[in-house]
Parts: C-alpha cells; sequence; structure tokens
C-alpha cells in the first residue's frame, strides 16, 4: 500500500500538468489538501481514505483547471477558448485548415495582382484593396477555429462586405490623398474586425480582448521571423539561379506577394499552435526594448524641449514621430498583456511610465506643432488625420500615465490600468473606421 | 436541503469578503467557516474556491502573504483591502434589498410561509 506521501506527491504531479494551473497555486492546494486530510484522520478516517475523500472534496480537476483558466487566461490563452462551457479546446494541430486559407489569401492576391499588373503598373485600386485580400482569409480561419455558428459567420462578413463597398464605390479623384489614407488606414480597421472572431464572436469581455493585443504581439514577432527568412530564401535562390540565365525578379514578382499574404495566416497558426516558443521570447523582447525605448524618448523629449521644435519638424518628421508614438504604444501595451497582473509594481512599470511619460510630451510638442500648421495652412486630408490620430494617442498615454502612476503609488490595481487600454481599443477602431469612412466625403474625395 | 447552484456562486463573493473582513484567513479555514456559518448547507467544491480567491486579488479586493504556517508548510493568507471593503458593503446593500423584497412578498402570502414551515 502507496503511503500517503506518495499518494499526495503523485496528486500534485497530475495537478501541476492541468492548464492554467502553476506552481504556486499547486502550493496553495496542497496545503489544502494536507488540512483536510489531517482532519478526516482525526475523526477517525484511515490514511488512505482521508486522501481519497478529500481529494474528491477538491472537486473534478477538469472543472478546477477551467476555473483556474478563465481567472488566469494570461497563462493560458494559448490553447483554451473559453467559450461555451465544457467544450474542450480544439487541438493545436490544425495546420491543414491553416494552409488552407494562407494558400486561399495567396492565390486572391495573386490574381488581383495579375489583373493589376503590379509591379509594372500601380492601379490605386490594387493598394486600397489590400486589406481585404488578405484578412478576410484571416477572419474566416478564426470562426472556423473557434467553431462559430452561421449568425456569427454572417456576422464577422458584414464589416468586409460594407468596407468592399465603401472603398470601391467612392469616387477618389486622380492622386486623392484621401484615397491614400484609405490604403493606411483600412487593414488597421480590418485588423480589429479580426478580433471579433478571435474572440469567440463577442468583444465585451476586456479579457479576451487582452488576449487579442497579446495575439497581435505574437502574430507580429511571427510575422517578422517568417519575413526574414523568407528573405533569405529569396536571396540565396537568385544567388544560385541568376547565373542559369533566370529572371529572378520575375520569380520575386510571383512568389513575394502570395508568401507575404499566406504568411499572414500561417502566423496566426502559429501564435494559435506553437505559443510557448514565443511566450518565452516575446516578454525577454519588451523586457529589453521597453527600456531602451524609454531612454530615447526622454532623450528626444529633452532635445526638443531645449531646441525648440519649430522648424525641425516638418512634414516627414512628424509622420516619423507618429509612427514612433504608435510603436511606443504597442510596446506598452503588449508589454502590460504579457505581465500577470496580480503581482505588485516591479521596476518594469517604473520604466513603462518612464516610456509613457517621454511619448507623452512628445506627443504634445507634435501637436503644438500641427496645431500651429493647421492655423497657417487650414484643414487638409492628411493633417486633419495626423491630429486625430495625435489627439488619439494623447488621450490614451495621459489615462495610461495617470493609472500607471496611481498604480506605483499602491493607490489603485494593475487591472485598472489593464481595463483603461482594453476600453480604449475600440477608439483606435472606430478612428481607423472614420478615416475610410468619412474622411473621403468629408474632404470631397481630393 | 440542497442550495442551488446559482446561488451559491451569487453569494460566494460577499461571503469571502465578509469572513476576510472578520480578519486574514487562508483557503482551508475561509472554507471551514462557510461551512460552520451555513450550517452545512452551502457546499462548495474545495478547489473553486482558490480561482474565486485569485479573481479578488486580481481586483484589488484582497491582498495576499505568503508565511510559514505553525505544521511548517508555506500558506498563502489573504487580507482584504479598503477596496474590498466597499464592494463588501456594495454587496450588502444588494443583498439586503433582495432579502428585503423577498420577505415581504413572502410574508404577504401566507400559505407559502405554511409550506415551508411543514418542510
Amino acid at each position: 500500500m502507496e503511503s500517503v506521501e506518495t499518494q499526495i506527491a503523485e496528486w500534485r504531479a497530475y495537478v501541476a500538468n492541468a492548464t492554467g494551473v502553476n506552481g504556486r497555486d499547486v502550493d496553495e492546494l496542497e496545503d489544502h489538501l494536507r488540512h483536510q486530510i489531517a482532519e478526516l484522520s482525526s475523526v477517525g478516517l484511515s490514511d488512505d481514505e482521508a486522501f481519497l475523500v478529500a481529494v474528491k472534496r477538491m472537486g473534478d480537476l477538469d472543472d478546477l483547471s477551467r476555473e483556474f483558466a478563465r481567472e488566469h487566461s494570461g497563462r493560458l490563452w494559448k490553447q483554451l477558448v473559453l467559450s461555451g462551457d465544457a467544450e474542450p479546446a480544439r487541438a493545436a494541430t490544425g495546420w491543414v485548415e491553416a494552409l488552407a486559407f494562407a494558400a486561399a489569401a495567396a492565390i486572391v492576391i495573386q490574381i488581383a495582382r495579375v489583373t493589376a499588373g503590379f509591379p509594372d503598373e500601380e492601379p490605386t485600386w490594387f493598394e486600397r484593396n489590400l486589406g481585404l485580400f488578405v484578412l478576410p482569409f484571416l477572419a474566416g480561419y478564426f470562426a472556423r477555429r473557434r467553431q462559430l455558428d452561421l449568425r456569427h459567420w454572417a456576422l464577422t462578413a458584414v464589416p468586409f462586405a460594407l468596407a468592399a463597398l465603401l472603398v470601391n464605390l467612392y469616387p477618389y479623384d486622380a492622386d486623392s490623398d484621401t484615397e491614400i489614407l484609405v490604403s493606411l488606414a483600412l487593414p488597421v480597421a480590418l485588423w480589429f474586425v479580426v478580433a471579433y472572431p478571435y474572440m469567440g464572436g463577442t468583444v465585451r469581455f476586456h479579457e479576451r480582448r487582452m488576449d487579442f493585443v497579446r495575439f497581435t504581439g505574437e502574430w507580429f514577432i511571427y510575422y517578422v521571423l517568417i519575413a526574414l527568412g523568407g528573405g533569405v530564401l529569396m536571396g540565396l535562390t537568385g544567388a544560385i539561379l541568376e547565373p542559369a540565365g533566370i529572371d529572378v525578379d520575375r520569380v520575386a514578382e510571383w512568389v513575394l506577394p502570395s508568401g507575404a499574404a499566406g504568411a499572414v495566416i500561417v502566423a496566426a497558426w502559429l501564435v494559435e499552435s506553437k505559443q510557448r516558443v514565443v511566450e518565452n521570447m516575446a516578454p525577454v523582447l519588451t523586457m529589453l526594448f521597453t527600456p531602451l525605448f524609454a531612454v530615447m524618448l526622454v532623450c528626444s523629449a529633452v532635445v526638443y524641449a531645449v531646441t525648440g521644435p519649430g522648424a525641425a519638424f516638418d512634414r516627414e518628421l512628424l509622420s516619423v514621430f507618429d509612427a514612433l508614438l504608435v510603436v511606443v504604444l504597442a510596446l506598452v501595451l503588449y508589454g502590460m498583456s504579457a505581465r500577470e497582473p496580480s503581482t505588485t509594481p516591479q521596476w518594469m512599470d517604473g520604466i513603462q511610465l518612464v516610456a509613457v511619460v517621454g511619448a507623452l510630451l512628445l506627443d504634445l510638442m507634435v501637436l503644438g506643432e500641427m496645431i500651429a500648421r493647421i492655423g497657417d495652412l487650414g484643414f487638409t486630408p492628411n493633417r486633419t488625420a495626423a491630429l486625430g490620430l495625435n489627439l488619439v494617442l494623447l488621450v490614451n498615454l495621459v489615462g495610461a500615465a495617470w493609472l500607471s502612476a496611481r498604480f506605483l503609488r499602491r493607490r489603485t490595481t494593475f487591472h485598472r490600468l489593464e481595463r483603461w487600454q482594453t476600453t480604449y481599443l475600440p477608439v483606435f477602431a472606430l478612428f481607423a473606421a472614420v478615416v475610410v469612412v468619412v474622411f473621403p466625403p468629408l474632404f470631397g474625395f481630393s | 436541503m440542497r442550495i442551488d447552484k446559482d446561488l451559491v456562486a451569487a453569494s460566494a463573493t460577499p461571503l469571502v469578503l465578509a469572513i476576510l473582513a472578520e480578519g486574514e484567513s487562508y483557503g482551508y479555514a475561509i472554507l471551514k467557516r462557510v461551512r460552520t456559518l451555513s450550517g452545512g448547507e452551502l457546499e462548495w467544491t474545495d478547489g473553486m474556491l482558490y480561482p474565486l480567491l485569485h479573481r479578488l486579488r486580481r481586483l484589488g479586493y484582497v491582498t495576499t502573504d505568503w508565511r510559514s504556517s505553525p505544521e511548517g508548510r508555506r500558506r498563502k493568507y489573504y487580507v482584504i483591502t479598503e477596496e474590498g471593503r466597499g464592494a463588501l458593503a456594495d454587496q450588502l446593500r444588494q443583498w439586503s434589498a433582495v432579502t428585503r423584497a423577498l420577505n415581504d412578498v413572502w410574508r404577504g402570502s401566507g400559505g407559502m410561509l405554511a409550506a415551508a414551515g411543514e418542510a
């Protein structure tokens, strides 16, 4: 007969394997189990009996694991799709599915490219519709993976259909600025549409919104890795085949668009199934780059505060600044999603606050410059879009800075900070949608 | 008598907060207190207490502290925060309103009370 200690050790190992439960949780549960065994033994049960009753009282491990998973979705956002009740998580090996959607996206973009005659010709409709060639397949992939019903499939499809109609029915002028803005904003807006099937056909739950932020970060890392690998492959192929008299540029014309489109879905599949790799890498990357960006932001803010922005801010620099602010926000947001929410403030949180404050100062300067420019030269589509983006970022950064400061002084919980960002996400989506839908008619399609 | 599952779930948060408002405690002791308070009628699955406690912590209603137990094991103690007390007060108001309404309506229908008395 096994001693009760061996039994407890086995139980422990078994519980530790459950999804969503980490080592500390097991310690806590074990303490509970031992308590219960001691008490049952003291009323006359044998050790074995006491162990069995105590384990039984602890409850079904699957239920327990699911409850833990619900609470700590950050720990295992990977396998578990927390929709439905007893629905088992789908096996992570849906590569055939992923490949089918990737191939579909690759084919569609190829057809569009050939029709457009890209890159010899660059018709604007091709660039304007880029997001529509690829992202519906990503949405479809998630809708299928999450086993959405017909109603949710329809709800996923509606925004894509509307966007397709709108983007192609608007009568843009030649060399239209609003058209360029649309081609920039549409992929962003559609990315938020993908969030809907990703979250299992609901947008209400803040935890799932955070999961989507996390997904976006990991997806980006995988996409960059695939792009790097693809670049090396293309380069080597070129070096080998060029001497044989094959025009490598022609080959690249065919391979590159399809590869780039397919990689969007393949990267998503990798995030869904092979997270453990990125899971170790991504927090390290944010740990590494958040301090570097913080230093860089503070230095730039000081430099511009001393020299005065004035002449230095030309149009190009302004868009560089906007890009920088978006990157910082992405970094902060992603760092937040990778963090264990229940721990107390740590030095990383302080550094994040420095980064946010640095970004805030820069944003204020850019904003001042932009308002001056608009005051002098009036509203154009580009200036209005840039102003809007800066305002959207400013509000987000002010809120984030205020809440992180309070969090560091232990006046509030990390949960609040997270809530602020997840509540704010629709604002970004809305802004992108406004640029796509409202801007062209507002500025007479110029 | 078996208390309905939904009712057990709904009362879990105020109950745990109220027990912690009496003083800091740890998982097993909280569960024992629940059993004593309800005369054994509130049946919880032991394990489910922990995800609940973790949720309260994430919401900032409780703080935690790992300490050694008298038996020398490491044990996690939960302490209620000001925010937790606020949440508890809020829950108290909600539950009072519900019980008041139920009491009023049940006092009106005498037949129901008789039925409950027989049972």
